[in-house]
């Protein structure tokens, strides 16, 4: 859910897709890993949250000058890319594959992970408050014209690439002392950066509780039908998403106010 | 006194010249138009002077200081403001979101949420779109389009106002409303400067034109002048 609402802060109103959650949430993963012996667990966490922010500053600064397509491939292409790395740093120097992460009991986790949960959401509320959320949509439509009426484009896409990232790479640092061993597959797998984009489509962009609904019902959604139908799993759950999402362009969330559209057109009638 | 000066102004597409060696003025107050057939790089001087695109070489002397190299949004909130040949809005966006950006971000800067949505209300009455704040702005006509597009012009502040084709596909009675409304503008104190095809409306609201072709200017005075000009006449008016 983290990952799903902080990519639509970005993403959801200018149009640029990144495919670079997984980058983000694998290098909160390592900063625990790496860092988790010697500090506090909080600590930890929040330089998970930094490593990302520096790092999505940096994607940004090189990256957000492409458009459309060309920035969704580079943001996937740069995902793969610190996997590959990361792993052959391991090999070739640690000389080894994964790393043993030091566990923290689950209430800790459970209660970070809430906390870091409510973080995301008061921040893409209040960016969709601010004048600034006004401008990434602006920047959505029409780059040019937003630059024409005094909006820095590049200043504000990039902070809100790096801000909207902060919070994942929280989560990735949260996450790992639960999973105790990693490795940069675990970390970094590509499916943690299609995910939130399904999510977010599945529950509907354009509205917070849209990507929570679609975060929430996707997971539970995934777990029941691994569990009732193990043969059958990957093709109803596919089935199930192209259907959402021909049918329901604005996602779940978008139902809602379709049925009482509905409801008041047939009043008139 | 000048508000706009350009000295040498030149821009190469591969071997194309947009602009080859363009001089002018915009004096404070004035109503400038620009005027030359398809492709003599009218456009292409508009975008040089907002910051849209950088020019091979050249002096923009924006109210004594050199734009040149400036972004567009640091333009913007040098005071001057354009708006486009093809309605560049923020489409899925209402009237008055759109207007509300201008203000939020244009020169007006640190200004109250409330105050701006108080005076964006004020300008729609002014560019004649009372009432219609709640609207999508794509889904309007093309000619409400146009006068949201001036409107978030004028909603950034400016002192100068780049207009680019406003009176395009309007009907007569749009194209008349278009020609008030400019010359309202004026009143209030912003200088304009002006492309047009629309012969009749130029003619009637500029105090001076400009005719460029091929990235040169050919001819310059006021509106008499150059309907007397021998080289207009051959070129672009046909006659």
């Amino acid at each position: 859910m983290v990952l799903t609402v902080s990519w639509t802060v970005f993403s959801g109103p200018t149009r640029y897709i990144s495919l670079a959650s997984a980058a983000f949430f694998g290098i909160g993963i390592y900063v625990t890993a790496v860092l988790g012996d010697g500090l506090p667990f909080l600590a930890v966490i929040a330089f998970g949250g930094f490593a990302s922010f520096l790092l999505a500053l940096l994607v940004g600064l090189s990256s957000l000058r492409l458009r459309g397509m060309y920035f969704t491939i580079f943001t996937f292409g740069l995902s793969e890319f610190i996997r590959h790395s990361v792993l052959w740093w391991e090999v070739n120097i640690t000389g080894t594959v994964g790393r043993l992460v030091v566990s923290a009991d689950n209430i800790t986790v459970y209660y970070t992970m809430l906390t870091i949960v409510l973080l995301t959401l008061a921040m893409a509320y209040f960016t969709k408050k601010t004048k600034y959320g006004l401008a990434l949509l602006a920047i959505g439509e029409s780059e040019e014209a937003a630059d024409h009426v005094g909006i820095n484009v590049n200043a504000i896409k990039i902070v809100a690439f790096a801000m909207s990232t902060f919070f994942v790479g929280t989560a990735g640092a949260t996450m790992a002392t639960r999973w105790t061993y990693i490795d940069p597959s675990i970390a970094f797998d590509p499916l943690l950066s299609f995910m939130p984009v399904l999510m977010a489509i599945f529950g509907g962009i354009r509205r917070i509780h849209g990507q929570i609904i679609g975060a929430t019902v996707l997971t539970l959604l995934a777990d029941m039908l691994l569990t009732k139908f193990p043969y059958y799993y990957n093709l109803l759950y596919g089935i199930i998403l192209i259907a959402v999402i021909l049918f329901l362009p604005e996602g779940l969330a978008g139902l809602r106010e379709k049925v009482t559209e509905r409801r008041e057109s047939a009043l008139v009638k | 006194m000048r508000i706009l000066e350009g000295k040498d102004l030149q821009k190469y597409f591969g071997g194309l010249a947009a602009a080859a060696g363009i001089d002018f003025h915009i004096n404070q107050g004035e109503i400038v138009g620009l005027i030359g057939p398809n492709g003599a790089g009218k456009t292409t001087l508009f975008n040089l002077i907002s910051g849209s695109i950088a020019p091979t070489s050249g002096i923009i002397m924006f109210k004594g200081e050199n734009i040149l190299g400036l972004k567009p949004h640091q333009i913007c909130k040098r005071g001057l403001a354009r708006t486009f040949q093809l309605v560049k809005l923020f489409g899925s966006m209402t009237v008055s979101q759109n207007i509300l950006l201008a203000f939020l971000f244009g020169r007006s800067g640190g200004i109250h949420k409330s105050d701006a949505e108080r005076e964006s209300s004020n300008l729609l009455e002014f560019v004649g779109l009372s009432g219609m704040g709640g609207v999508i702005a794509k889904e309007m006509t093309i000619a409400n389009q146009k006068r949201l597009e001036v409107a978030r012009a004028l909603a950034t502040k400016p002192e100068l106002l780049l207009l680019d084709e406003l009176m395009a596909g309007l009907n007569p009675t749009e194209v008349a409303e278009a020609t008030e409304l400019i010359l309202k503008i004026r009143k209030k104190g912003v200088t304009i400067f002006m492309i047009e095809h629309v012969m009749k409306a130029i003619m009637g609201v500029s105090d001076r034109i400009i005719a460029l072709h091929y990235g040169k200017k050919i001819s310059e005075g006021t509106p008499e002048e150059i309907t007397a000009d021998k080289t207009v006449r051959e070129i672009y008016l046909g006659i």
